[in-house]
């Protein structure tokens, strides 16, 4: 006779230890043995002080809880294919723990005395019993590691990936600007300011011969020791020291410590009787650190056309990946990483500008929209933009929006040279629907505030998420007002806005399953953004345009701030805001690993805690939109 | 046609023996089978059982063990439901005589057992149909059908007037893994697990209670 029924049973157990160490024939016989047991939410297995049961248990779908003698704390959650109340039966003792099930859950009971000949014969089996007994932790997910969900399971594979230091050959800017021996102190300093650069090589007959450095200027200008009028030559430390090119980043450390100064001249042959290829500051070695932020601000500050921008972006992603791997809280690492993003994209802007042949007539903001806009993204991504700029009279709007079109196709054109690729929804400051005036823009709103319609309610989405990156306050701050004013003459949108959010159901249903992609070319992948990020994104928005809060864009401070406005729901908005966190501290994580935006994970490479630290955020995410139904009565509109 | 009375099988008369005493009232106490037939077709009269697939489900346990399915040699076939449970007449697995898994199934349904199944009047027919022709009586069993507590199990607004549903939608609705769809001992686990949940929404306090709440029933005996 077949029997589906223990096949799937094995089929399941095959997967975890210690089954997984078991031969097929042995699994199958024990299979058979195996009790299907159905629990209701919050009804008991065992409590403390019963006697053992002949059995233990595997839970198959939903989860346990193990809790301590008097019901007081959980010590430990079985999830799918978690072994629980093994022990007593092992030790011939009554239960010391309570175990309850935390939602409906089905388990397998395993009869110990099936179970028993396979320990004793199977050492890896055995093994695994003394272990898990041992650190009382088969279960990782114990109380300790709770703050830090979707911690570090990736980790050691990534660690490596940084290449030792002592390997890494240093990245030297080969622009060298230089001067001869008669250039006067004055022009030096000013061609050091513009260029911004701190040293300043002095060459002769196209050899180095001597270097001047800002610490120079300082020391014998600002003194007094020489005149500004003095010539290079009589302040120029010389003989320069001078290093071949193929210098790692340690060996050029040394340098610097061992004659105590702060710039290394790179020559042809290493010796100062070739040319000099490049100029090696403290600062580009910091660089190469790639270990702190301020460091890349001023970086990217000082770069002179988008290409230079790009390694800099590099570094920003190394930061990332540092932190992550730290541990580092979220909140902080997204707001430097967004500081550093943000300061790369106004580096564009300013770029831009000075690519212009006249600068701009009116006020203007470049605003960030989506993810950016939130400071969510981590990644490099799509960019999503828009130009706003000020109101003119009609007679002059063809002109002044022509101006602001050509400088937006500039800086959407630097944004795609550092990384960002081109919205393909071409929701970019450079489509005239997204290059307006105020007004255009106040227009445009408060058409999809009126009328909304399921386009309208996903363009609203994205853009009012927006975040200035660059230019006017006061005239983003204008077109918010505006928006918070007609959302609240037409409190229907919130409601066509809630439902948008509702459109993606939370990402499992009963047993937590994961709603995986039906089709396409990431069947039987989750997608992470749509499933689980989107709505607790789009669920934040309406909340907090509800409450007419502007100047909020991130979602998880978006959530605190509706936690600190309703105490009632506090614990709700708190675990939205910490899931959102953690979500996207996942992708990021997924991204990295797998260098894409991480928005498709394959299920099959997460490990078990991988997919509980995921799933427990689901729960969240149906109580969010359960709130957000009843809140804003979406069934009156479906 | 059919067998005279004293030549009953020895199955039968201890099937029907075992039917004195009281059935338990507690739910938990309950030895319900859940289970499901493939069949040639959906006539009563032309067509066979291919296939039976049964589980004892008692105070929301399943023994793996106690679970069986079985393959039944048939002459009547149909082309056309070979494509929903892809079971051939002649196919590969072990066939058994059709006596012979009526045998395993009353061995199972002995002592009051209560037949929960998904639109149960159909699989009770197909089995007193074969009953019958092996010259036995009609089961003696009372039954659940799925597909009506479902029904019951919903807000009042939200259910059918024919109180139709297939196996699928309940698996949807509960996410059970369709893995084992249309094989009929997995489609007897997918109504059992839909069943527990069922009894979880519909929390009866008795047997009685929950035999009334499938209006229908009484209707299906008579199919």
């Amino acid at each position: 006779m077949k029997n589906t029924i223990s096949e799937r049973i094995a089929d399941f157990l095959k997967t975890f230890p210690p089954f997984s160490n078991l031969m097929k024939k042995q699994l199958d016989t024990l299979s058979e043995e195996v009790t299907i047991i159905y629990k209701e939410k919050n009804s008991f297995v065992f409590n403390v002080g019963e006697s053992a049961h002949h059995q233990f248990y595997v839970v198959h779908k939903g989860a346990i809880a193990l809790w301590d003698k008097e019901e007081k704390t959980v010590l430990d959650i079985c999830d799918e294919g978690d072994i629980f109340g093994l022990r007593p039966l092992m030790a011939h003792e009554n239960y010391r723990l309570t175990a309850k099930s935390e939602e409906e859950t089905i388990l397998y009971a395993i009869p110990i005395e099936k179970f028993r000949p396979y320990i004793k014969e199977n050492r890896r089996v055995a093994d695994f019993l003394v272990e898990s007994f041992a650190s009382n932790t088969r279960n990782p997910y114990d109380k300790t590691n709770r703050g830090q969900l979707l911690g570090d399971a990736l980790q050691s594979n990534s660690k490596n990936n940084t290449p030792l230091l002592d390997l890494q050959l240093v990245d030297f800017s080969g622009n060298i600007v230089s001067a001869t021996e008669q250039t006067s102190v004055k022009s030096i300093a000013e061609k050091m300011t513009s260029k911004g650069i701190g040293a300043m090589l002095i060459e002769k007959e196209g050899l180095p011969i001597g270097i001047i450095t800002d610490k120079d200027l300082r020391n014998k200008i600002a003194t007094g020791e020489h005149s500004i009028s003095a010539k290079a030559k009589s302040i120029m430390s010389s003989p320069v020291i001078t290093y071949p090119t193929k210098l790692t980043i340690t060996q050029a450390q040394m340098a610097m410590m061992k004659s105590n100064i702060s710039h290394l001249v790179l020559t042809e042959d290493g010796t100062v009787h070739s040319k000099a290829v490049g100029i090696l500051s403290k600062h580009d070695i910091m660089l190469s650190l790639g270990n702190n932020p301020a460091v890349l601000v001023k970086a990217i500050k000082r770069t002179n056309k988008a290409e230079e921008i790009k390694p800099l972006r590099n570094g920003v992603m190394n930061l990332l990946r540092g932190y992550l791997e730290q541990n580092i809280p979220l909140t902080l690492t997204s707001k430097i990483i967004s500081e550093l993003n943000d300061a790369c994209i106004k580096r564009v802007v300013e770029l831009s500008l000075e690519q212009m042949d006249s600068g701009p007539p009116v006020k203007f903001a470049w605003l960030a929209m989506g993810s950016q806009g939130r400071s969510e993204q981590l990644l490099h991504t799509d960019q999503d933009n828009a130009l706003l700029f000020e109101d003119v009279p009609d007679s002059k709007f063809d002109k002044t929006r022509d101006y602001f079109l050509k400088l937006a196709r500039f800086i959407t054109v630097g944004l795609n040279t550092i990384g960002y690729e081109y919205c393909p929804a071409d929701m970019m400051g450079s489509n005239p629907k997204w290059c307006n005036s105020l007004s255009g823009f106040k227009k445009m709103t408060s058409k999809w505030i009126t009328n909304p319609g399921p386009d309208e309610v996903l363009l609203s989405s994205i853009f009012f998420d927006y975040n200035r990156v660059y230019g006017d306050k006061k005239l983003v701050s204008k077109l918010s007002h505006y928006i918070f004013d007609t959302v609240e003459q037409y409190p229907i949108f919130l409601t066509h806005l809630a439902s948008g959010a509702l459109m993606n159901p939370s990402p499992s249903g009963f047993f937590r399953e994961f709603l995986v992609e039906q089709d396409g070319v990431h069947k039987d992948f989750f997608d992470l953004k749509l499933r689980a990020l989107m709505p607790l994104v789009d669920a934040a928005r309406v909340l907090i345009l509800s409450r007419n809060i502007p100047d909020i864009s991130n979602t998880w401070e978006r959530y605190e701030k509706m936690a600190e406005l309703e105490s009632n729901n506090k614990e709700l908005f708190l675990a939205c805001s910490y899931a959102t966190k953690a979500l996207l501290r996942f992708r990021t994580k997924q991204g990295l690993a797998n260098n894409d935006s991480g928005r498709y994970i394959n299920l099959e490479q997460l490990n078990k805690e991988e997919k509980m630290k995921l799933k427990r955020t689901f729960k969240t995410i149906k109580q969010i939109q359960e709130v957000l139904n009843v809140r804003f009565m979406v069934s009156r509109i479906r | 046609m059919g067998v005279k009375k004293e030549h009953l099988p020895e199955f039968w008369k201890n099937y029907e023996a075992s039917f004195k005493e009281e059935i338990p009232q507690n739910i938990a106490d309950v030895s319900f089978v859940v289970l499901d037939t493939e069949t040639t077709g959906f006539s009563l009269k032309k067509d066979r059982m291919l296939s039976i697939g049964a589980l004892r489900l008692q105070n929301s346990s399943i023994l793996a063990k106690d679970a069986f399915e079985v393959f039944l040699e048939q002459t009547t076939f149909d082309e056309k439901t070979v494509e929903i449970h892809g079971i051939l007449k002649k196919g590969k697995v072990k066939r058994i005589q059709e006596l012979e898994g009526l045998k395993i199934l009353l061995k199972l349904l002995e002592n009051n057992a209560v037949i929960v199944a998904h639109h149960v009047g159909f699989d009770i027919g197909m089995i007193n149909e074969a009953l019958i022709r092996h010259g036995m009586s009609k089961l003696l069993n009372k039954s659940l059908d799925t597909a009506v507590l479902f029904n019951r199990s919903l807000p009042r607004v939200k259910r059918k007037t024919d109180g139709h549903y297939s196996l699928d939608v309940l698996c949807e609705e509960f996410n059970i893994s369709k893995t084992d769809r249309h094989t009929a001992l997995g489609d007897a686990y997918i109504t059992a697990i839909a069943f527990l949940r069922i009894l979880d929404k519909l929390k009866p306090v008795s047997l009685e209670k929950l035999l009334k709440k499938d209006r229908f029933w009484e209707f299906w005996k008579t199919f």
